[in-house]
């Protein structure tokens, strides 16, 4: 069994070891307005192919799919090679009070040509989103949390013109892989994170907003090539730079 | 000592060194799980029963370890037996993910549902119906179940959803169940006519990647979480936990769900008042390339 509950050693011992971390960095924090961390995510090699899909099983799906056919959007790389849906969260440094602020946004996860957009979403811990569809077919949302992190899945159907399913997650987990049973190529992600978050957009670009003052790790989470971190230090109302790059496979 | 001896000896002693924490692993997970043995959690409540998981522990070990496993994450013995496609694995108890509730989906179940569930068994799997066992002992072993998942230390069960009381048959309602099965579109995974061949049917997976195939109501097998009206009401509202079978609950309301359990009755094989009555409707399978119905 791999379940966390069955080794609390390890868990323990990161957790004491975090919380001493915590203990010395929320010294260092100075008051100050707060800052931005901005930068973006490349690419180093070919874009991947990223393949077609074929949605000849339900035509009101391929219907909306007949002048560009819909292809995977698991890499998604722009013309100046900047990576899309790339998430960015501060995994160190936060004060305990910065990790626990929730945003008042309340982000939409839509089902849309029978895809998910955004096919990432990133969200904080507690924070309130919506599950919608804009599709004329049922759709089926299934979130597959793993065990022992805190986060129960559901499994919920969407007939055309339901009302948006209003709900969030309760614990941190990067990342929670999204699918509908019925379209088995629609697959998405939520990532739950604790404090301040962005995610890039077509050209890899990003700003995470609303940092206070401090020194920071920040980790870049892409869906098939893992994490990055960067040492980043945010002046008080300033914009730290923090650029990551990822190597093709 | 002659030096292969010594190079034994050392190996078996790193060897030994790196078993000792899996070793030390096992003892934690056996005392976690018998801490938990000792809290609320472990107790159940059927009626006026009260169960208590330390009862079940002889009774686990002889009927259930084989295939739930000692640890109830079913590993046990037989499990690999099964693990072939279209075979479902037995439960595995540490996540607390049930396929029969009468609570909504992403909750836990009642002690109830788990009750009912060993006394019933799981048609359509290896699941026996452990029928001859006393309620007692039954409650029990709902008790000794619960002390393997740490969600039943920290969560409560869902509220069970409210059914109303079951109105009279008509073949007015027969055919309004039909359209709200087009309109959710169960046929999707079912198939117009209920046969598990629909659209979807081949690519489903349980949440554990495994092929799983939708319930084909031609077949007329039992269904796996209750035979009545009001079990069949409370498994398209609830849905089937860790498999694709999603729940309808926010999407059909009461008085449309008990229309569409009388729908989902005359695909049945079986001689029903809704069957009766659905003879004289002449119903059409529906279409599946009509255009989508609008709301
Ligand atoms: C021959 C193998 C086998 C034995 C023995 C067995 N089970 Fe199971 N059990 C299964 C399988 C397989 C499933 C999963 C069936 C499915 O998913 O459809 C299951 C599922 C369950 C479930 C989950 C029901 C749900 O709603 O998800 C419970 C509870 C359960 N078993 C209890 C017991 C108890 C208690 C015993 C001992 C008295 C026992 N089982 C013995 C194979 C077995
Ligand atoms: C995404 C595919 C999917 C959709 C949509 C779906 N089902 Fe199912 N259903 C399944 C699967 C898969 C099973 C088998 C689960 C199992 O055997 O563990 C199932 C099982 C069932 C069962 C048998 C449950 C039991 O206890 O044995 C019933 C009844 C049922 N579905 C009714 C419905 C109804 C009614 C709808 C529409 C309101 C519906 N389903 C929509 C996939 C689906």
């Amino acid at each position: 069994m791999k379940t966390w509950y069955k080794r609390p050693f390890p868990v323990l011992s990161a957790l004491v070891i975090a919380a001493v971390v915590f203990a010395m960095v929320g010294e260092k924090v100075k008051a100050g307005g707060e800052g931005t961390i901005t930068g973006t995510v490349k690419l180093n090699g070919t874009a991947p192919h990223m393949k077609g899909i074929d949605m000849s099983k339900d035509p009101v799906c391929s219907q909306q799919h007949q002048s560009k056919p819909a292809t995977m959007e698991n890499i998604m790389v722009g013309a100046n090679g900047g990576i899309q849906n790339v998430v960015l969260y501060i995994s160190d440094g936060l004060s305990a009070g910065a990790a626990s602020a929730v945003p008042s946004e309340e982000p939409s996860f839509d089902q849309k040509g029978c895809m998910y957009t955004p096919h990432v979403m990133a969200v904080d811990v507690n924070q309130k989103f919506k599950v919608v569809t804009s599709d004329q077919t049922t759709h089926n949302i299934h979130p597959l949390p793993a065990a022992g992190t805190g986060n129960i899945g559901w499994n919920k159907s969407q007939p055309p013109g339901a009302p948006p399913i209003e709900t969030d997650w309760k614990a941190q987990e990067i990342a929670i892989p999204v699918k509908c049973n019925i379209h088995p190529w629609m697959h998405g992600w939520h990532v739950v994170v604790k404090g301040p978050y962005a995610v890039t957009d077509e050209n890899g670009n990003f700003t995470i907003k609303n940092v206070p003052a401090g020194s920071y790790t920040v980790t870049a989470w892409q869906e098939e090539y893992g994490t990055q971190t960067a040492k980043v230090t945010v002046a008080g109302g300033q914009a730290a730079k923090a650029d990551f790059t990822f190597k093709a496979k | 000592m002659n030096s292969r001896l010594l190079r034994l000896t050392n190996a078996a002693v790193i060897v030994g060194f790196l078993a000792l924490p899996a070793l030390v692993q096992a003892q934690i997970s056996e005392y976690q799980e018998k801490q938990w043995l000792d809290t609320p959690a472990a107790t159940s409540h059927i009626g006026n029963l009260t169960g208590n998981a330390h009862a079940a522990t002889e009774p686990y070990r002889r009927y259930c370890t084989v295939c739930h496993g000692e640890l109830g994450d079913g590993n046990g013995e037989s499990a690999y037996w099964f693990d072939t496609p279209l075979f479902f694995k037995p439960r595995d108890f540490t996540t607390a993910v049930f396929k029969c509730r009468s609570t909504p989906t992403g909750t836990l179940p009642t002690d109830e549902d788990i009750y009912d569930s060993i006394g019933r068994g799981l048609d359509r799997s290896n699941m026996p119906p452990w029928n001859t066992f006393s309620a007692q002992m039954r409650a029990d072993l709902v008790a000794w179940i619960k002390h393997y998942s740490p969600r039943w230390q920290t969560e409560k069960p869902g509220e069970p959803i409210v059914i109303p009381p079951e109105p009279e048959v008509t073949a007015e309602r027969i055919k309004a169940g039909q359209d709200v099965f087009n309109r959710v579109q169960c046929w999707k995974c079912h198939g117009v006519e209920g046969r598990g061949n629909g659209p979807s049917a081949s690519t489903l997976q349980d949440d554990q990647g495994r092929p799983i195939l939708p319930y084909n109501f031609a077949e007329g097998g039992r269904f796996k979480c209750g035979t009545s009206d009001a079990d069949l009401y409370k498994i398209f509202m609830t849905g089937l936990d860790g498999t694709p079978m999603p729940s309808f609950s926010d999407n059909i309301k009461p008085e449309e769900a008990w229309d569409l359990v009388f729908f989902l009755r005359t695909l049945q094989p079986f001689h029903t008042k809704a069957k009766e009555l659905a003879k004289g409707l002449n119903l059409k399978p529906i279409n599946p390339n009509a255009p989508p119905p609008s709301q």
